[in-house]
């Protein structure tokens, strides 16, 4: 069965923000409508995002390392947002794992909000839908964009190839190959909802002597 | 969590519609004191509609939580999976119940009595699945315990009974003494699972920190930019924006209004036998229990809010 996912590297990601850039214009020119974007040159900025990236500083000076954590929906292999929902506008596909919201179903209660511990999950002001990651469905599903760009528009954009997409349930897909060999992980595993996504963490880069190649 | 007036609003209206159909079932069931058929006919009927008329408000205010509520309709489509879901088929139920409930009364059917029943399942049913629609949050631990249930039960069973005392006063003056006993009794019982529910949450020990939010293992780590400087839903959705000063003194604010204040209110008015102290006892008991249901959502602390704590 197959499930698709992301793979972050912590170790490469620099925040630039470019995955949030190019997910926000993918999907706020497609057709379900614009993401909101209420005063973006004003004082107080607020809108629809599917990906953030945050900051932490890790450590106590002087051994501090600086991590940008870009997070989106984690597209959950138990999704606490799905059973939640009362209308049945919050489903996962069982063709490829994707975890979607059907805009014209949902009425906008926010329970798959505070069902999901992530908070992947952002109701748009505009439509007065819940709106979160698509994974690009609409992307990764096309039969007329060419091959090698069936992938997320955050996958595409990011300049240090800190985003990996594939199949996590299949095994020698590149995404597989990155979380056995460099020991991903998933977010908040207490709560059980097995995240598709996974991270990857920091390691201490070696360099590569050419001579020796 | 940010308190939702619309659902602070549906939950005590309808608490207290449920409590009331309790309080009119078991007079119905239990019956003595001197009330005549006529009384008694008007009493139950008359209750039943407030029961709707009051569940009725409370639906309406919950509309306003929908972002899209002309969709409502969909809405009990995932009963199978959602307590929401179960919860919008649950209220209806126990309005149609109710007004079951007034017509067998009033046109003297003699299976009122047995109505009243299936009227109690349906108000058990539905503070089972509005509780639930809480508790089953398993990551808000404020909110995932079975006190959340029985908060919701005795709160509502004491607005009620209170609210079913006021109704006597001016229908069936002979139940009064009864409804004020159970009021004092569903009162102290709720005082004992609200205080109990307060320390419970007080000595939680939260699951989720930052280690295990970003998964580095590092004991000490900070939020230095949670990725964009105005706010977000997750900024306004899952927050109270109050102090922590307001959440302490709302605090006594609610316990003292439910509990001692109303309860020496209705008091004074059983040995005044006055019917106007108590419609203020019932009103101030309101008040108190809007601060407490806002207070119940305000105290709810969820994960996600580990991951947007600073703006840089």
């Amino acid at each position: 069965m197959t499930q698709l996912a992301l793979v972050i590297d912590l170790n490469v990601c620099v925040g630039c923000h470019a995955c949030v850039t190019s997910c926000k214009q993918w999907n706020t020119s497609g057709t379900a409508g614009p993401l909101e974007d209420l005063n973006p040159y004003g004082e107080n900025p607020s809108g629809t995002f599917f990906n953030r990236v945050q900051t932490y500083e890790v450590g106590e000076f002087p051994l501090t390392e600086t991590v940008h954590f870009p997070k989106s929906c984690l597209h959950c292999e138990d999704p606490p947002c799905v059973p939640v929902c009362p209308t049945g506008a919050s489903y996962k596909r069982k063709e490829d794992g994707i975890v979607l919201v059907d805009y014209d179903k949902c009425i906008g209660c926010k329970y798959c909000a505070w069902a999901c511990p992530y908070g992947a999950r952002e109701l748009d002001e505009g439509r007065k839908v819940m709106t979160k990651c698509t994974l690009c469905v609409d992307r990764v599903t096309s039969t007329t964009l060419p091959e090698d760009e069936r992938k997320p528009a955050c996958v595409m954009a990011c300049p240090t190839s800190a985003r990996l997409f594939g199949d996590v349930h299949d095994e020698n897909s590149e995404v597989s190959v990155a979380i056995r060999e460099r020991g991903g992980y998933a977010l908040m595993p207490e709560w059980q909802t097995k995240p598709a996504n996974q991270y990857l963490p920091r390691k201490i880069t070696e360099l590569i002597d050419e001579a020796k190649l | 969590m940010k308190p939702a007036w619309s659902v602070i609003f549906l939950t005590t209206l309808c608490g207290m519609a449920q409590g009331l159909m309790l309080a009119l079932v078991g007079a119905d069931v239990i019956g003595g004191g001197h009330v005549t058929p006529l009384s008694a006919r008007n009493f139950f009927s008359g209750g039943a509609v407030i029961c709707m008329v009051l569940t009725g408000l409370g639906l309406f205010a919950s509309f306003f939580h929908l972002g899209r509520p002309e969709r409502f309709w969909r809405s009990a489509a995932m009963w199978r999976t959602s307590w929401l879901s179960r919860e919008v088929i649950a209220v209806p139920a126990f309005f149609g119940s109710s007004a079951l409930y007034a017509w067998a009364h009033y046109s003297g059917q003699p299976y009122a009595m047995a109505l009243g029943l299936l009227c109690v399942i349906c108000a058990l049913a539905l503070w089972v699945c509005t509780a639930m629609i809480y508790a089953c949050l398993r990551f808000i631990r404020e909110w995932a315990s079975a006190y959340t249930l029985a908060n919701f039960v005795l709160l509502g069973c004491a607005s009620g009974f209170t609210l079913a005392s006021v109704w006597a006063a001016w229908a069936a003056p002979a139940w009064v003494p009864g409804y004020l006993n159970a009021a004092y009794l569903f009162l102290i019982v709720g005082l004992v699972v609200r205080l109990l529910m307060l320390k419970r949450n007080a000595a939680l020990k939260p699951v989720s920190t930052l280690q295990s939010a970003i998964g580095i293992k590092n004991p000490k780590i900070q939020q230095k930019a949670m990725g964009a400087m105005g706010g977000s839903f997750n900024t306004r959705e899952f927050f109270h924006g109050k102090s922590a000063l307001f959440i302490k003194n709302m605090r006594w604010v609610f316990l003292f209004l439910i509990f001692p204040v109303s309860t020496m209110l209705l008091a004074l008015a059983e040995a005044k036998i006055s019917g106007a102290l108590l419609v203020v006892a019932l009103l101030v008991q309101y008040a108190g229990l809007l601060a407490e249901r806002w207070f119940f959502f305000a105290q709810a602390n969820h994960p996600q809010n580990l991951y947007y704590q600073v703006v840089s």
